[in-house]
């Protein structure tokens, strides 16, 4: 494996890399506040294009993109009521970044490798997980319930920044293996302040890994503003590690689609990691143990507002005659019907029988855990005695 | 064990550099991966001569970052591969401890047991050899501690061929305790044998009065603790656990249950370290056939001292005799 980076030498396919580096005469400080973001679909719903990236996309796989952030918002929505019924303990909203996961998610292949943090219900929606998988681990009756490999869509990650380090492991794999696969990362503006994402950046730069760091900047990490993890805008990070980052309005379900494509392809053609940084909004708590009064202001919530990632795409398509009452009235239905499906298997879902405490705890067992499954039962069958009686 | 014609003599060190390059030559998803494990070798040779062998797509000098090499082990191996991480000393394990307890320990059983973690972390520890701070401590307990890992120490070359082979085919992760000092020790290793389990304590000196239980660079010390004291007409008994976690309580009960007896011995610091799980354990399991209560002989509760005071500080064979002679005394 070389350890000359590619990536180093490879010039950034934005013009942002060119001004970072030549904006000797502009103060930092309004570089930061008006970085240059990839928008191919304007708040208003209005059409953009921009010199490095573009998309083409049918009226079936633009409605299709559509669709997928009215379901999963759905869904989320569904999980937070859940949570306030008391049906799951915990449920981490996902709601304002609809295009940023829609976006990146259908970008993807099959044969692509996600590690999520524990927000990408989207993107899960995307790698077709069922999302009432995605519930067992809020509900408490796992900590993650389905088979990775299956989807290739790694298990959520809560650790803050761990999974960078994963995903760049699992990358250098492919690239050994001579696949043309690409691996995501997915991470957040806080888990950029986590030394795991740094040496994610390292290790990937120097092994040319084929990995996309994507990043979900959705300002608020908990209580704490992009600004007490970073003083620079976090796409700038990847400069010093010899490879590009890119800004991408990741409230344009269209931009963040070019974006990720385009990094995607980026590491499969041999070029090594790239950072993509969606620049969005978490419209609702950190999670729903959160009070997100405490810490900002109503009025950058509704500034956000303006900015939906799912009312833009449907002014677009409504302007451009792609859906029509029919149409909207169909995704209204088949929402209502994955709400209820979700809320039935919420419903029905088993507590896992006790002994599930001892299972897959190693692979190849343990003599302990042998010992401590036996004696347990034992005690457990010693009350099921006096119940007999 | 008798010489037979496939048999060698190995120091530790080279016992070691043999079983990864046949780890590396018997399977194709088999990685080496450390800081200066190429070109160099490694700072003790462990991995001498394989990068030049196998290429430097499978003896991989990474980053001198310890969390990222076991971070991207852990990719690895969930891409298929058989990561053999090396941390250059015990105390430099503790940026890779985060991946380790909660990444590395925790995934099979996250993932409901669909994927493995077939990764193994060597990691060179205890004193002995005049290192400056951070190179000499034994951070065993912690791992053992943890469920999801395993954690085994060979002390003699055989072992150390050995027991790598059977940690690098397990489908877990693995904590390969390596006793730096013993590194040098000479010691028959033979290649085609068949090795007993990689979980089961040995019984290496049989004796009648009293069971020493010893891991790692700990084990060669009771042996030369049980050879004095047959001088002074005791006759002891030595274990060496091999393994910490899974523990063979079984093989330790066995040999209590005998001499009634029990002393345990390790560099680690003796609060909360193995001997207090081992004194719990016997307590449990042979309490009417103790004479005496559990000794232990370790460290102390103070940091690793500086290199100057490292030979008061470790067990040595005084230290295992006084305690020897304490238990006697009940």
């Amino acid at each position: 494996m070389t350890v000359e980076s590619t990536a180093a030498r490879s010039k950034p396919r934005r013009s942002s890399g060119k001004r970072t580096t030549t904006s000797g005469t502009r103060k930092r400080s309004q570089a930061a506040a008006r970085p240059e973001l990839v928008q191919l679909l304007t708040p208003e719903g209005e059409r953009v294009e921009h010199p490095d990236y573009s998309v083409d996309l049918t009226p079936d796989e633009l409605r299709g993109l559509y669709r997928d952030m009215v379901l999963t918002r759905r869904f989320d929505a569904e999980a937070t009521a859940l949570q306030r019924q008391g049906e799951l303990g915990l449920w981490a909203s996902l709601l304002g970044q609809e295009a940023a996961q829609i976006g990146s998610g259908r970008a993807l292949r099959d044969d692509d490798y996600v590690f999520p943090t524990y927000r990408e219900h989207g993107v899960a929606w995307c790698r077709g997980v069922d999302p009432t998988n995605l519930l067992g681990m809020f509900r408490g009756v796992n900590n993650g319930g389905w088979d990775p490999y299956s989807n290739n869509f790694h298990l959520y990650t809560i650790v803050i920044g761990s999974q960078a380090l994963h995903a760049t492991g699992y990358a250098m794999g492919v690239a050994k293996d001579g696949a043309d696969s690409a691996v995501v990362a997915y991470f957040g503006d806080g888990a950029s302040s986590q030394g795991d994402v740094a040496e994610a950046f390292t290790f990937s730069a120097v092994y040319n890994a084929p990995v996309v760091f994507f990043c979900q900047n959705n300002q608020w990490a908990i209580s704490e503003p992009t600004e007490r993890q970073s003083r620079v805008p976090i796409y700038q990070r990847a400069a010093g590690f010899g490879f590009p980052g890119v800004r991408v309005d990741g409230n344009d379900v269209l931009a963040v689609l070019a974006v990720t494509r385009a990094a995607l392809e980026h590491a499969r053609s041999g070029q090594g990691p790239m950072l993509v940084e969606a620049f969005t909004y978490r419209m609702g708590a950190h999670t729903t143990s959160d009070d997100p009064t405490r810490y900002r202001k109503d009025a950058e919530r509704e500034a956000w507002e303006a900015k939906d990632p799912i009312l833009r795409m449907r002014t677009y398509l409504e302007k451009e005659g792609l859906i029509d009452a029919d149409w909207l009235s169909g995704l209204d239905e088949e929402s209502d019907a994955l709400a209820q499906r979700v809320r039935e298997a919420i419903r029905t879902m088993p507590d896992p029988d006790t002994m599930a405490i001892f299972e897959n705890v190693y692979a190849d067992g343990h003599a302990l855990v042998d010992e401590e499954r036996a004696r347990f039962a034992e005690y457990l069958a010693s009350f099921a005695d006096e119940e007999g009686r | 064990m008798a010489a037979t014609t496939t048999a060698k003599t190995l120091p530790m060190a080279k016992a070691l550099n043999e079983s990864l390059r046949k780890a590396l030559e018997t399977d194709p998803k088999v990685l080496i991966m450390g800081e200066d494990v190429g070109k160099l070798g490694g700072v003790f040779r462990i991995t001498d001569g394989l990068q030049k062998d196998f290429g430097e797509g499978r003896v991989i000098d990474t980053p001198l970052a310890e969390s990222g090499i076991i971070g991207t082990a852990i990719g690895l191996a969930l891409r298929g591969y058989r990561p053999v991480a090396e941390i250059q000393f015990d105390g430099f394990v503790f940026p890779a401890y985060d991946q380790i307890v909660t990444q590395l320990a925790k995934m099979h059983a996250r993932a409901l047991g669909k994927v493995k973690l077939p990764v193994v972390i060597r990691i060179p520890y205890g004193g002995g050899i005049g290192a400056v701070e951070h190179h000499s401590e034994s951070p065993e307990a912690l791992f053992a501690h943890v469920a999801g890992l395993k954690c085994v120490s060979p002390s003699n070359p055989s072992d150390a061929y050995w027991m790598l082979q059977q940690a690098i085919a397990s489908d877990d992760p693995v904590i390969f305790f390596e006793p730096k000092r013993r590194y040098w020790d000479k010691g028959e290793v033979d290649t085609e044998a068949i090795p007993g389990p990689l979980h089961k304590a040995a019984v290496v000196r049989e004796g009648t009065d009293l069971t020493l239980v010893a891991y790692g660079p700990m084990v060669k010390t009771c042996l030369e603790a049980a050879a004095a004291a047959e001088e002074e007409g005791k006759s002891l008994e030595v274990v060496d656990l091999r393994s910490i976690s899974p523990l063979d309580f079984d093989t330790v009960q066995t040999s209590v249950e005998k001499t009634g007896r029990l002393v345990v011995v390790h560099e680690a610091p003796v609060f909360f370290g193995s001997g207090a799980e081992l004194a719990a354990r016997v307590t449990e399991r042979c309490f009417y056939h103790l004479e005496a209560p559990v000794l232990r002989v370790g460290g102390f509760h103070a940091p690793y001292p500086p290199a100057r005071l490292e030979e008061e500080y470790l067990p040595n064979l005084d230290r295992v005799l006084e305690a020897v002679d304490r238990a006697l005394a009940y």
